[in-house]
């Protein structure tokens, strides 16, 4: 009888077990996957974050409810699981792409516009408008680590902050758009940020970028023609002006979109930035700093992105230019390609090396991926209102 | 003016309060489709600085809360002609002074009511 038992609780463990285990295989072993060709996809009025894949081109779930996501962007931890999305409306979100899941999310601020995260994968910077400043977390946790107002002036005001980046060194470094000044954050103490400001940068700084190799921070200026740039491993040498008057006093058209300088267009020595108010490229040596051309555009460039290989630049342009995308062959600093994807382009993504990029096209409710090489379109998905694209190649990226 | 009277200007006030289609269809000059055009554009293209809700970002918030008491005249001109001097652009090379002078006044009544 006992042991009639023991054969009934035997049995009873092996299927409990072998039912366990083929669980496990269904949930882990079956769906185990790398992450290296994942992104998302940002909905910007519906407040997801659809996940994708760039391999086969296909949309592996959608996470929703991260709040209002007009101008958001994202980072990604260093193991390329979790994606940062920091969102319009102060919300900072984690998400598991991997298994389509929002974590966790903690309303920061009252309306933020960007982040970044550490060198070290720790701490996550997020930038805010309103109350102007920057508000840094534990990546873990999402638990508040340190709180850096960006006052200025003697009244105690403070500036709407924009164009944060992580640097080498454990720092983060950003603008102050109503004071004109860079500042830069040593963190490597979280709870006591070491603070540099750097003052009198040039009027309205609407956004910054750094360089891939950590070294330079630059400025874009909204209030004046020209670029503020630091060399992070030289702090005392200051913040330089570069590129000063090159409107050539002619009067800017109206600006219906604030250009955005992410990541680094560059190809070899050669940078190419948005001209404010222009329809132009600028093209910069970053050896000697001087303009060494610039490029007639459709119109006022908003986001100008090198492919990975640094042979294109990609354009897209403002309202109401902007269902059109250009793209500048580096050599001959000509127009190669003119596309339409359609209205409303918002923003662009490469692939990590760059057979590919992904265009997100607002008004059609769908993101465009184009052949870089061809300039075909490979294929289309749909997506409600969609803007921002984050592959996670950028978890290795600085200052993305 | 008896009180039956009074019952159907407070409803038919109500209605045109709470009903923004009907409220446009009072609207000269600007077609319903043109409308909704607009509505778009203000909120995605003036919402890249405003905020797609008009909740404000590099600029202040166009909710009715943050209009109230700002004379329409005053926010036409700055719509029509910006600020120099800040980010602000002019939009008469886009928009029309009538079609202003509507965005305006759907500002200040508020427009979340519409999609």
């Amino acid at each position: 009888m006992s042991n009639k038992k023991n054969r009934h609780f035997t049995l009873g463990m092996v299927l409990a077990s072998s039912l366990l285990m083929s669980g496990c295989a269904q949930l882990d072993i079956g769906h185990l996957r790398g992450t290296g060709d994942m992104g998302i996809v940002i909905e910007r009025a519906a407040g997801n974050a659809l996940v994708i894949e760039t391999t086969h081109h296909t949309q592996l779930s959608r996470v929703e409810g991260l709040g209002n996501l007009s101008h958001a962007s994202a980072v990604y931890s260093r193991d390329e699981r979790y994606a940062y999305v920091f969102g319009r409306d102060g919300g900072l979100s984690k998400v598991d792409i991997l298994r389509g899941r929002l974590v966790k999310r903690v309303v920061q601020g009252g309306n933020s516009i960007g982040g970044a995260i550490s060198q070290d994968g720790r701490l996550i910077a997020v930038s805010n408008y309103k109350p102007g400043g920057v508000r840094v977390f534990d990546a873990e946790t999402l638990e508040l680590v340190a709180d850096i107002p960006a006052v200025y002036g003697d009244d105690g005001e403070r500036s709407k902050v924009v164009g944060l980046v992580d640097a080498p060194g454990q720092r983060f470094v950003f603008s102050l758009w109503d004071a004109g000044q860079t500042w830069v954050v040593d963190m490597h103490n979280p709870t006591h940020p070491k603070i540099r400001k750097f003052k009198d940068i040039g009027k309205f700084p609407y956004d910054g970028l750094i360089t891939p190799d950590g070294r330079y921070y630059i400025a874009g200026l909204f209030g004046e023609d020209g670029l503020a740039l630091l060399d992070l491993w030289n702090l005392d040498a200051g913040m330089k002006r570069i590129l000063g008057g090159y409107g050539r006093g002619e009067q800017p058209l109206p600006v219906y979109k604030m250009p955005h300088l992410e990541g680094w267009a560059a190809a070899g020595d050669l940078l190419f930035v948005p001209a404010v108010g222009r329809h132009e490229v600028l093209v910069i040596d970053h050896k000697s700093w001087q303009e060494v051309g610039r490029i007639p555009v459709h119109g006022q460039p908003v986001f100008v992105m090198a492919r990975p290989d640094g042979h294109q630049i990609w354009v897209n342009f403002a309202f109401p230019n902007n269902d059109t995308v250009q793209v500048i062959d580096v050599p001959s600093q000509r127009i190669v390609k003119t596309l339409k994807p359609g209205p409303a382009v918002l923003h662009m993504e490469f692939t990590p090396r760059g057979e590919q990029v992904w265009i997100s096209v607002r008004d059609k409710d769908l993101v465009a991926i184009y052949d870089t090489e061809t300039f075909r379109q490979i294929k289309t998905l749909p997506a409600d209102k969609p803007s921002g694209i984050f592959f996670t190649s950028r978890a290795h990226e600085i200052g993305l | 003016m008896p009180p039956i009277f009074f019952v159907v200007a407070f409803f038919s006030a109500l209605f045109l309060t709470l009903s923004p289609s009907s409220l446009h269809a009072q609207e000269k000059g600007i077609s319903a489709a043109r409308q909704g055009e607009l509505i778009h554009l203000l909120k995605q293209d003036c919402g890249s600085c405003h905020g797609l809700t008009l909740e404000g970002g590099l600029g202040p918030p166009l909710l009715p809360a943050a209009l109230s008491g700002k004379p329409p005249e005053w926010l036409r001109d700055v719509i029509l002609d910006g600020i120099p001097g800040t980010a602000m652009p002019p939009w008469r090379p886009i928009l029309s002074e009538d079609e202003v002078t509507w965005l305006v006044k759907s500002m200040q009544q508020g427009i979340l009511d519409e999609q």
